[in-house]
């Protein structure tokens, strides 16, 4: 039986199988919700917060998107994320509200 | 022509975060070749039309990205002449034992003003392409996955790209060959050769230092980066964008990441470099096309995933 994933805020249900993580769960069902990155635990694009009672296990993460006091508090990334019940994940997407580089300017500005 | 001073790549060191699916990666989907490894747990290898013994390290690490990318220079005294050139332009040089990469004459190594670190090796141990150097046949038997020809450049994110562009034209010699500038004339993006190609490495401009977007690979034909792209689908490797056009070098391209998130590009097609070239600019408006030539748009992930 997959694991039903909740998205905090826009209320996206999506089921996840227990040998899935979240991301690719959300990404082969063209459901959004969480910003897709380089998918590998290296960039951090996906970064969420798990909410609630939960039970997951998470792969290996880059140290520099996800500290150990970052996990503690349910923080990681959402394509190393394994469900272990049903989750509701909130996504932080921190990094991209950081973007500020005039490339980024300019390209947005068009 | 005649190649002087610094001639290519060389070599590009690559954290992973587990080295065993990095070298499924590398090896067997792109078709490096495994050389050697080290007692730190390095492991060396190289694209097979590469002569020198190595162009690839990967580090396990616990946070993805590139410790380093180090060009070749033609002669010792060349070396010798950027450690002092270097050093009279204002960079803290440091110099690294023969040896400290196996099979690596002395480096020296200096931050440029993007935060990223830059090595200049003379010498690195002959391996060949696997045909020989008499009578060689085309192509050598055996080749796996992409069958990557070179290790060819890297893209880089940092700050200050105008000062990291004077750095490699005044000392390394260098040649500008692209750019995007701003309606105000800031150069957010260059493009710099040091030989008869269209970039041997590219910085475009971002807030965070130090940061690695992309190391690329050669291969042939447009028939075979479809064959990569198909390989990615065969092996569920996350493909970035592609297979498509870059306006800027006029590459055909396909973007990837490896499993630690570290994006690779298979490309080929960019056009011939002569150093009495005017370089060519992009205004920052025209972005989307300079760098997507189809879809004329970036997409968010080109600025944003970066290791």
């Amino acid at each position: 039986m997959p694991f039903k994933i909740t998205i905090a805020e826009t209320d996206e249900r999506f089921p996840c199988r227990e040998d899935q993580n979240v991301l690719a769960a959300m990404e082969r069902l063209g459901r959004e919700g969480i910003p897709v990155g380089c998918r590998g635990g290296g960039c951090g694009i996906c970064r969420v917060q798990v909410v609630g009672e939960a039970k997951f296990r998470t792969l290996k993460m880059s140290r520099a998107q996800v500290t150990e006091s970052d996990l503690a508090r349910g923080i990681c990334l959402a394509c190393k994320l394994i469900p272990e019940s049903d989750l509701t994940v909130k996504p932080l997407g921190e990094l991209r509200q950081i973007m500020g580089s005039s490339l980024h300017m300019s390209h947005s500005r068009t | 022509m005649s190649f002087n001073g610094v001639m290519r790549p060389g070599h590009c060191s690559i954290r992973v975060m587990e080295l065993e699916p990095a070298l499924t990666h590398y090896v067997e989907r792109m078709g490096l070749i495994k050389t050697g490894e080290d007692d730190q747990g390095r492991v060396y290898l190289k694209a097979w039309d590469e002569h020198d013994c190595f162009s690839i390290v990967l580090r396990e690490a616990d946070a993805p990205g590139m410790d380093y990318m180090g060009f070749k220079v033609h002669s010792t005294a060349d070396l010798d002449r950027f450690e002092a050139d270097l050093r009279a332009y204002g960079c803290e040089v440091e110099r690294i034992a023969a040896g400290e990469l196996k099979g690596c004459g002395h480096r020296i190594r200096f931050e440029i003003p993007s935060g990223h670190q830059i090595e200049l090796y003379a010498e690195k141990d002959y391996l060949g392409n696997g045909l020989g150097r008499r009578n060689p046949e085309a192509w050598p038997e055996g080749l796996k996955g992409m069958q990557v020809n070179r290790y060819d450049h890297c893209l880089l994110y940092g700050p200050n790209i105008p000062d990291n562009a004077d750095l490699f034209m005044t000392v390394l010699g260098f040649d500008l060959t692209e750019r995007i500038v701003t309606p105000d004339d800031v150069m957010i993006v260059a493009f710099l050769s040091c030989s008869n190609k269209a970039h041997d490495i590219a910085f475009v401009d971002h807030p965070e230092p130090n940061k690695f977007h992309h190391a690329s690979f050669l291969l042939n034909s447009w028939e075979e980066i479809l064959r990569a792209s198909d390989i990615m689908g065969m092996h569920q490797i996350p493909i970035d964008i592609g297979p498509t056009r870059h306006g800027i070098t006029r590459g055909q391209t396909v973007y990837f990441f490896d499993p630690s998130g570290n994006r690779n590009e298979v490309f080929c097609g960019d056009y011939t470099w002569y150093p009495d070239r005017e370089p060519i600019t992009w205004d920052a408006e025209e972005i989307g096309k300079a760098i997507f030539y189809h879809d004329r748009k970036l997409n968010e992930n080109f600025l944003s995933v970066v290791t």
